[in-house]
């Protein structure tokens, strides 16, 4: 969820960007400041540029019972003024001075980015700092604003069936845990959120020692040290961060599967999702292994799924898989098909299960795994291109519980990956207790 | 003028400087010793290349009863070429791990190019092929009919491209550009790999062809790989007839497609300016403050941020070759369409008859000028601008002038075409939802 739409949404940037590799050596350096606030620095002096973002440490997953989508209602209310610059200054000032800025919230974390010429980014860090403890907020600027998250969840969930049904499917994928509440909030619930909620939620987890400052672009380490400590180095800590510990999951005993009709589909689809645990739970080995499966099960037109499904069987043209496991507590591994017109989604999952039961029993070949991994490493590649996606790489991992290691040893951890590997992360994987299915349909009923 | 015989070079340097920093890139116009011209940065510190082309023509030129097949190229230029199959093709595409894409436009019909500099010449021998000679085979033609069919259903139900297309069709009936630029299910069951040849021998040709490249290539090895990838494609494309100027209506004109659903798409517009008209630019600095993407725009101003009516709104200027159309879409729940409208064109009305005020546009140049270096920050990002810069025939030097020019822009300029451009009373309108209140 965003502040407004202009950039992919990070699910996407996250799958995007699988992680980076050898070949490319990024050139990163870390420090903390005495109030415990992480700094990251990847200079890029390509373009007298800067990225300048502040991720803090907490998220959706966060929020108190009752309370879905304060922390993204916050989100949106951190432009609307502290004393020292009130009244919406902050994006006019961002403006002004030729920046690009946005924000993001998800399950474990919330994000603020500008994108501004490198002699603005003393600027930018001073409005940052300001409003990480300075927010001040009223009704006249809160209610309007959560007016405006009304109309970005209808625009993005209640206008869009495949949003609808998605919802649906975490819901019961969690029976326990809160990633079963989506990031935006149910309606009910944002519908009543106060000044007070987030007022409530700033002070519990807006602190330095919650936060990470990354900044990417046409800067040294030293720079940024030296700025870092004038602007953020004098934030004191108020209080404890009360400590991340969220409900976990039982053990799954039963698939779930849950199905939706909607007059808006123009075709159906059909997709899996199976829980997985987290990146910071999992040996960099299984994780790269469940990584590479899914690039062998569904990345591309030489995988499982294009071959069989589109090529020799002709049932589906769109199909494909994905793992995704930047979060704090658990992932996910997906697959997914559209049928073709005039195909049924019985034949599909049939097909589909066919092909994974064929994975989990016979293993994959050194030849798959070979090609799979050298497509990831040239996806990585690729990725130095952007300083935006570079920094939210090293965003994610450390606001997952993931090391900076974790990111620089990427490519020498995945040429370590075995077809034994790969084939005991799709025994452990492909459970289907661990599963939700979703079919969207056209036609009525219900909505 | 004699035939070149070597890689042809005009420099031109451009600064951004700012008060901390003076870095500079260069673009050079690369000529190849076949006479292939492209504009080049050199990048040597990341080993990749990033090369962006484009031919004349798009969509618009697709004909009737196959609308969609310069679509349907896109997706069977990497399905097969010369005496390699869709298989063979793909598989030593990815051990060389180069990507390639090709984007059909209205007016342009664009390519990508990405490739790692230690596998520079296999991949464009690669590209090569598949630009000159793709094949169009019946297994791979008729997978790609299933995803282009599946696509041409989705945007059937996606109620934002339903109130563009219907927006379209009510401004511009008949022409070419308001057909719908993937097809109907007709059009897509109907092409053929014939229909499929005619449009590649009609789109690739090197007489519209436009290149820039950014990246880790100098300008004396980037002449012969211009030759290797385009040298083999036709001089001129075959003789056709240009489309005339294309004839917008007038409104007012207010059309609803009713959807059951919880919000309104609505947008909303008339006809306007094309690029090269002589006040482009300050029609663009007086859209920027009306209308831009962001927080700070009039609209947003009135409609998102006081009043909490909508997630976004934004209303700009789109020139395209035969015309430009001036438009914008807000969504709102349906209680408030009328309301947020009703608004827009209030807004819009003041605008018109007083302008912004001196900081408004202050406040816009600072941006627009303070921003422009964002928009090169990536090789892709300024093989995307130098290949746009080409298409609108601004000339090598416009990154330099840009700035200078937007800064030039007066009060009066901005106000003259705030009147010019801005018809709040004659819109035409097109709400895809369950409105309430719009007229």
């Amino acid at each position: 969820m965003m502040l407004f739409k202009r950039l992919m949404p990070v699910v996407f940037a996250v799958l995007a960007a699988a992680g980076p590799a050898r070949a490319l050596d990024i050139d990163v350096t870390s420090f903390t400041l005495a109030n415990g606030m992480q700094v990251v620095v990847i200079p890029d002096h390509r373009a007298p540029v800067v990225t300048h973002m502040v991720w803090y440490k907490a998220g959706a997953a966060d929020e108190e019972q009752g309370k879905a989508g304060v922390a993204h209602l916050l989100e949106h209310l951190m432009f609307k003024g502290t004393p020292a610059h009130p009244d919406g200054d902050f994006s006019r000032i961002v403006r002004a001075n030729g920046g690009d800025e946005n924000a993001f919230t998800t399950q474990d974390y919330t994000a603020y980015f500008q994108r501004v010429m490198k002699d603005r980014l003393p600027l930018v860090m001073e409005l940052e700092a300001d409003r990480m403890q300075n927010l001040e907020l009223t009704d006249e600027t809160v209610l309007p604003e959560r007016a405006v998250v009304l109309e970005e969840r209808r625009q993005r969930t209640d206008n869009e069936p495949s949003g609808l049904l998605n919802e649906q499917m975490d819901a019961a994928m969690y029976t326990a845990h809160p990633y079963g509440k989506p990031v935006i909030g149910w309606m009910p619930q944002v519908s009543k959120l106060t000044r007070q909620d987030a007022m409530d939620f700033y002070a519990a987890h807006y602190e330095p020692e919650n936060a990470i400052l990354i900044v990417a672009g046409d800067v040294t380490p030293d720079e940024v040290k030296t700025l870092a400590e004038r602007y953020y180095g004098p934030l004191k800590n108020k209080r404890p961060i009360p400590e991340r510990v969220r409900a976990e999951e039982p053990p799954p005993n039963a698939e779930r599967r849950v199905t939706m009709h909607d007059p808006r589909v123009s075709s159906p689809s059909w997709q899996r999702q199976y829980l997985t645990p987290a990146a910071r739970q999992l040996p960099a080995r299984d994780e790269l292994a469940m990584s590479l499966l899914a690039e062998i099960i569904g990345g591309g037109n030489q995988s499982r799924f294009y071959q069989t499904l589109a090529i020799d069987k002709k049932l589906a043209a769109y199909s494909g898989a994905w793992f995704d496991d930047d979060q704090l507590d658990y992932g996910t591994f997906g697959v997914y098909a559209s049928p073709n017109p005039g195909v049924t989604i019985e034949a599909v999952e049939a097909e589909v299960d066919a092909i994974l039961n064929d994975v989990v029993s016979k293993g994959v070949t050194q030849e798959e795994l070979d090609r799979s991994r050298n497509n990831m490493i040239a996806s990585a590649v690729y990725l130095l291109d952007s300083q935006d996606k570079l920094a939210r790489l090293f965003g994610v991992a450390l606001a997952t519980g993931q090391t900076i290691d974790d990111v620089k040893n990427w490519d020498k951890n995945l040429a370590t990956v075995t077809v034994d590997d790969v084939n005991k992360a799709a025994r452990t994987l492909l459970n289907r207790n661990a599963s939700v299915t979703g079919v969207l349909l056209p036609g009525e009923g219900g909505q | 003028m004699p035939k070149p015989l070597h890689t042809l070079l005009l420099v031109v340097g451009l600064f951004f400087a700012s008060a901390a920093s003076a870095n500079a890139f260069t673009i050079q116009e690369v000529t190849s010793p076949g006479g292939i011209k492209a504009w080049l940065v050199e990048e040597h510190a990341i080993p990749l290349m990033a090369m962006n082309y484009s031919f004349r023509g798009g969509t618009e030129y697709d004909p009737p009863a196959k609308e969609g097949v310069s679509e349907f190229l896109t997706g069977m230029m990497d399905e097969g070429a010369g005496d390699m199959l869709s298989a063979e093709f793909q598989k030593k595409r990815d051990a060389l791990a180069f990507r390639m894409s090709f984007d059909a436009g209205s007016d342009f019909f664009e390519g990508s190019f990405q490739t790692l500099s230690r596998n520079r010449d296999a991949s464009a021998d690669l590209l090569k092929l598949a630009i000159t000679s793709p094949r169009f085979d019946a297994e791979p033609l008729e997978r790609v009919r299933q995803q282009f069919l599946l696509n041409v259903k989705d945007k059937d139900q996606d109620p934002e491209s339903l109130a563009w297309q219907a927006w379209m069709e009510d401004i511009l009936p008949g022409d070419p550009y308001s057909r719908r630029d993937e097809g109907t299910e007709a059009s897509i069951g109907a092409i053929t790999a014939d229909d499929l040849h005619a449009a590649h021998r009609r789109i690739f040709n090197r007489d519209t062809l436009q290149v820039a490249v950014v990246g880790d290539i100098s300008a004396k090895e980037l002449g012969p790989l211009l030759d290797k990838v385009f040298g083999d494609l036709p001089a001129k494309a075959p003789e056709q007839a240009q489309l005339p100027a294309a004839k917008p209506a007038m409104g007012p004109k207010l059309q609803v497609i009713k959807r059951d659903m919880p919000q309104s798409v609505i947008v909303f517009g008339t006809e306007a300016i094309e690029r090269d008209d002589p006040d482009f630019i300050p029609a663009y600095v007086m859209s920027e403050i009306l209308g831009s993407g962001s927080l700070t725009s009039r609209l947003s101003e009135e409609i998102r941020e006081k009043r909490g009516l909508t997630y976004g709104v934004s209303y700009g200027l789109n020139p395209m070759t035969r015309l430009g159309l001036y438009a914008g879409v807000l969504q709102t729940k349906n209680a408030t369409a009328g309301e947020a409208l009703d608004l827009a064109r209030e807004v819009m009305k003041k605008y018109a008859e007083d302008g912004p005020t001196q900081k408004e546009l202050d406040d816009a140049k600072t941006f627009l000028t303070g921003s422009y270096a964002l928009r090169f920050s990536s090789n892709s990002a300024i093989a995307n601008q130098l290949l746009g810069l080409q298409q609108q025939n601004l000339g090598i030097d416009y990154v330099q002038k840009r700035n200078a020019m937007v800064n030039a822009v007066t009060l009066d300029q901005v106000k003259a075409q705030a009147k010019r451009l801005l018809h709040p009373d004659r819109l035409i309108v097109t709400v895809v939802g369950k409105p309430e209140g719009v007229k």
